[in-house]
């Protein structure tokens, strides 16, 4: 089967700004497809160009197979829920949902029957008669996502359709939108800048950054393998500890020294990194430098570290110390022994730790 | 309870009087610029319904002695504007003809244009508005001759739909801006959803913009009205005998009088000419400034 959406060489310029460059995706049915990077990365405009509400400069562009070269945004087969919601003002809720369908000149009947069905599957049959100025933003942002359901189409875009919430909404609009996803068995093209949606609701990560894609993967191919070190930095939170270290070969595997806190050096024995450069970037996360007792394994290292900080999170206790003249952060338990201005022998898992060239800051193996 | 306060603290009570000579100060100021503001009304409306008699013999402001609308009848329908003695009753319709679609339709293309300008960039949209501004600030004396020329061109001088050809060209400046200020608040994205929902143009403009432009129509109704209505250059240059506004028939009535001035009669005329923006501004006049200062379209 082709592939719902497939994206291949587009670049998108404004004069002579190049927004972006050489993107190539392609999603399957069912595929929750997320576009994810800092401000001003391109993935609007990426998704707006989807939507072709923006020109592409050059590529190719098609869905469900066809090229979307001379389609307009009407005839793409998509509905798209935007930011700011742009519920029209003047229509009550449920002219708002039926606005397409009475702008294609669909059966009036037809019309009833979807906007129920919709009501229905929302929970915004008590507001239809409503205008948007008097919904919540909670309640506009289920309009919204109404408006985009009841077309039935091929793809759905969202651009940001969160990020006017507060927090407890939006962790709640976030597992409806993943239930959504779920039962419908839809096919969606997302847009974030939050690292923690795009993990939780993709079956498919896109990080952007300066119109370049960084990787494409899966939450845990990106998560647990970063292609470079802007994807480790920006994917996770806390972020990665990203500590500059000395390599040295050594038989089958590398000794990894990190300039400690106290002026002498750790070593760690990494049993599988071979072929490393002398100077690296070793990247571990919060959660693989672990306290006595919180995970075994022969990829488990030992060393001493001075705390310098301990901020208690409740479920978490993140402790803060200080390696290759960087401000590393723990992930220890509730119940840590950790205190501030003690030493503590931490244990980094060596089997989760990525690397880094420094220049390029590419991953290596 | 400002007594209280007096009464058991002399140096807030202090205070208080000051407060209160100010307040009434600043009252007994503004009453009297709105009876200085007022006069030449009242001036107006007392002689208007005085008869020619009191008015040679008696006082500038003081009231009719005995009250007389005969002066406004024959303002209406007896006045004599050059050889002809029909009154402004003509030339008013006349206004009424030119004013009525010359703001609608300077209005609707107005809105169009602004629709436009603030929503569909186009290449060289800046220009094409800066250009729009431009025409916003050119003295009409000046069009004259080239829209003279123009209108006999096209086979329209000295005719009705001529005038309201010229008052809606020069009125798209104004109303453009009003629009497009208006419409640029209104977010992208409302265009964008009813582009993906199969919405073209002209259904966006009519469905979702024109709904929400009520405050910014009436702003423009009145001042496109008020404009066109008063308008007394292009009425007397472009006009013949039969296509006269009012505004031009009134200056012939205090114009051409032989003998005796007739007071009354131009007062009432000139009372008769300015109604109508009049009527408008007290009907729609709270709508003005609410127009005015919005903008924002929440929701």
């Amino acid at each position: 089967m082709a592939p719902i959406l497939d994206i291949k060489g587009l670049y998108k310029n404004y004069g002579s700004a190049e927004i972006l460059k050489d993107i190539n995706v392609s999603i399957e049915q069912g595929d929750f497809l997320v576009l994810v990077g800092p401000s001003g990365c391109g993935k609007s405009t990426l998704l707006n160009c989807i939507a072709g509400l923006e020109p592409i400069s050059g590529g190719t562009l098609s869905i469900g197979g066809q090229d979307m070269a001379d389609v307009s945004p009407k005839d793409r087969d998509i509905a798209m829920v935007f930011q700011s919601y742009a519920l029209y003002p003047t229509m009550t809720v449920a002219k708002n949902i039926t606005f397409g369908m009475k702008v294609r000149g669909i059966d009036q009947a037809v019309q009833d029957e979807k906007l129920a069905r919709v009501a229905e599957q929302l929970q915004i049959k008590p507001l239809l008669n409503r205008k948007p100025s008097q919904l919540s933003g909670g309640q506009r942002q289920r309009v919204a996502m109404g408006r985009a359901l009841v077309r039935d189409p091929k793809l759905f875009l969202f651009d940001e359709p969160l990020s006017n919430l507060d927090a407890k909404l939006r962790v709640e609009m976030r597992t409806e939108i993943k239930a959504l996803h779920q039962n419908l068995g839809a096919t969606m093209v997302y847009v974030t800048h939050d690292q923690i949606e795009a993990m939780t609701l993709a079956t498919k990560i896109v990080v952007m950054k300066g119109g370049v894609i960084q990787q494409i993967g899966s939450p845990a191919e990106i998560y647990n393998r970063p292609a470079n070190m802007f994807v480790a930095d920006f994917m996770g939170s806390p972020a990665m500890n990203l500590i500059p270290a000395k390599a040295k070969a050594n038989g089958t595997g590398s000794y990894i020294e990190i300039a400690g806190s106290n002026g002498e050096n750790i070593v760690l024995k990494d049993e599988s990194a071979t072929n490393l450069p002398s100077d690296v970037i070793i990247g571990v996360r919060p959660e693989d430098i672990l306290e006595e007792g919180m995970r075994a394994g022969k990829s488990l290292q030992k060393a001493e570290c001075h705390v310098e900080m301990v901020e208690p999170a409740g479920a978490d206790t993140f402790v803060g110390i200080k390696l290759g003249g960087k401000p590393v952060t723990a992930r220890l338990g509730a119940e840590t022994k950790a205190q501030a201005g003690k030493p503590l022998e931490l244990a980094f898992d060596l089997a989760k730790v990525s690397y880094f060239e420094p220049q390029t800051g590419e991953r290596l193996g | 309870m400002t007594d209280t306060a007096i009464a058991y603290s002399p140096a807030r009570s202090q205070g208080q009087i000051m407060k209160l000579v100010l307040r009434w100060l600043l009252y007994v100021l503004l009453i009297t610029f709105a009876l200085f503001y007022l006069a030449p009304l009242f001036v107006m409306l007392t002689t208007s319904l005085k008869t020619l008699e009191e008015i040679r013999t008696g006082d500038l402001i003081s009231l009719p002695r005995e009250v007389t609308f005969d002066a406004w009848r024959t303002a209406w329908s007896g006045a004599c504007t050059g050889i002809q003695c029909e009154g402004v009753r003509p030339f008013f319709w006349n206004s009424v003809l030119i004013a009525f679609p010359a703001v609608i339709l300077s209005t609707l293309i107005g809105a169009m244009n602004g629709y436009v300008v603030a929503q569909w960039q186009f290449k060289g949209a800046n220009i094409f508005f800066a250009l729009l501004l431009f025409g916003c600030f050119i003295p009409f004396q000046v069009v004259l001759l080239p829209m003279a020329r123009m209108l006999g061109l096209m086979g329209i001088a000295g005719t009705i739909p001529g005038l309201i050809f010229v008052h809606v060209v020069y009125g798209l400046g104004f109303t453009t801006l009003f629009f497009r200020n208006y419409y640029v608040s209104i977010p992208s994205e409302l265009v964008k959803a009813a582009k993906v929902d199969g919405a073209g143009f002209f259904r966006i403009f009519w469905s979702i913009f024109l709904p929400l432009s009520l405050p910014i129509i009436v702003v423009t109704v009145i001042w496109q009205f008020t404009q066109i209505w008063n308008d007394f250059l292009f009425g007397v240059s472009f006009s013949q005998a039969g296509t006269q506004p009012v505004t031009v028939a009134l200056n012939n009535i205090v114009n051409s009088t032989t003998g005796v001035k007739e007071y009354n009669v131009d007062m009432a005329a000139a009372i008769i000419a300015a109604l109508p923006t009049l009527i408008v501004y007290v009907i729609a006049g709270k709508y003005f400034v609410r127009g005015l200062t919005a903008g924002s379209v929440k929701g």
